[in-house]
């Protein structure tokens, strides 16, 4: 059963009660194990290979020099027969025929090291495959946990102190009120600002004698002078 | 990195915060440490961070299942996966009953980085209520 399924029936099993793991400590221990075993099967495995691929370069170079040396024997075999030495070309065939059995011998030891080779690297990459799979599978396993114990150790903080999560809708309209008290706010200070901007106007317009003249006492008395004459 | 040195971070930040919101920080005893960011003028919606062994988790509570009208309660868990992808830095979750916009960080990030991701998953909080309030009761 693949991990995720693992979580998901753990979730719909009703473990996600508080302070009730979904996914229990064993199977973390069992992972965390897995994943060593499999580190050592890797370094193992790494360890084989580059032996393997010793031994094949080692048998490689021997059926070179056994090829050379058949080679080699055959000229003398040539040149004994030339000098007509029959028994001479014929311990030298014998030592031919060793040769060749020692060359077949070493030929099929270097094809078996190849074969070998090959599925050691298979196995390393098969296993570091499977490792990087559990250590996925790990991280997902602690999150799970860590997420499950810091819902715990929220949902516990709210219930000892007095404060509760507000329903979603409560909450948006009080930070809402609260924009709109701030927006509100700033509105009035821009309007003040401009308020202040059309006296300080009209001040200096009245100072230069421009404009709608303030009435003073003198021009009141003046007018009703003037009326009652 | 942990919930302290970002704690630290935050709340030494005051107004001279990159994404111009205050940031108050308590960390919670618990099993784990979480830590509650608080924005100022949102303390009604606030983020719950946790740092795991690769990630830190900055999680905001949405709404509860009780709070869903039952009957668009499949068209509003449509609309949430078609938010999910334009939603920038954030996602949806559920965590036991309660509907979540999460965003995870690696614990490589810088201060910035988290910073950034908080006012970011804060706004989404806030938006998401306000586009969704018709889905719940």
């Amino acid at each position: 059963m693949g991990i995720l399924n693992k979580i998901l029936t753990a979730f719909r099993g009703g473990a996600s009660e508080v302070g009730q793991s979904i996914v229990d400590a064993n199977s973390t221990r069992i992972f965390e194990q897995e994943i060593r075993d499999a580190e050592k099967h890797l370094t193992k495995a790494k360890r084989d290979l580059t032996e393997v691929m010793a031994k094949e370069m080692q048998a490689s170079r021997e059926v070179d020099r056994l090829k050379r040396s058949v080679a080699e024997h055959e000229g003398y075999v040539a040149q004994a027969l030339e000098k007509e030495n029959e028994s001479l070309a014929l311990e030298i065939a014998e030592k031919i025929a060793l040769l060749e059995q020692e060359l077949a011998d070493q030929q099929s030891a270097n094809e078996s090291f190849t074969a070998h080779a090959t599925r050691l690297k298979e196995l390393v990459r098969k296993t570091e495959r499977q490792l990087t799979d559990y250590q996925r599978q790990l991280t997902m396993v602690k999150t799970t946990e860590s997420v499950q114990k810091a819902t715990a150790t929220i949902t516990d903080s709210f219930a000892g102190s007095n404060s509760k999560l507000l329903n979603a809708k409560d909450s948006l309209e009080r930070i809402k009120a609260r924009q709109q008290t701030f927006d509100d706010r700033l509105q009035a200070a821009e309007t003040l600002a401009e308020d202040n901007n059309d006296k300080a106007l009209a001040d200096k317009l009245a100072e230069a004698g421009i404009g709608e003249q303030k009435s003073n006492a003198n021009a009141v008395l003046d007018r009703i002078k003037a009326r009652k004459g | 990195m942990n919930i302290h040195n970002i704690a630290g971070h935050l709340n030494d930040l005051g107004d001279r915060s990159q994404t111009g919101l205050q940031f108050d920080c308590y960390p919670i005893d618990g099993e784990i440490d979480v830590l509650q960011v608080n924005i100022v003028n949102r303390e009604e919606l606030p983020i719950f961070v946790s740092v795991t062994d690769n990630q830190i988790l900055c999680i905001s509570y949405l709404w509860g299942e009780d709070e869903v009208k039952p009957d668009t309660r499949l068209s509003m868990l449509e609309t949430m996966l078609e938010l999910n992808i334009p939603m920038p830095l954030s996602s949806f979750a559920k965590v036991d009953d309660k509907y979540v916009v999460y965003g995870a960080l690696s614990v490589q990030s810088s201060m910035l980085e988290v910073e950034q991701e908080l006012s970011v998953l804060s706004d989404n909080c806030l938006e998401v209520i306000d586009e969704l309030v018709d889905y719940l009761k």
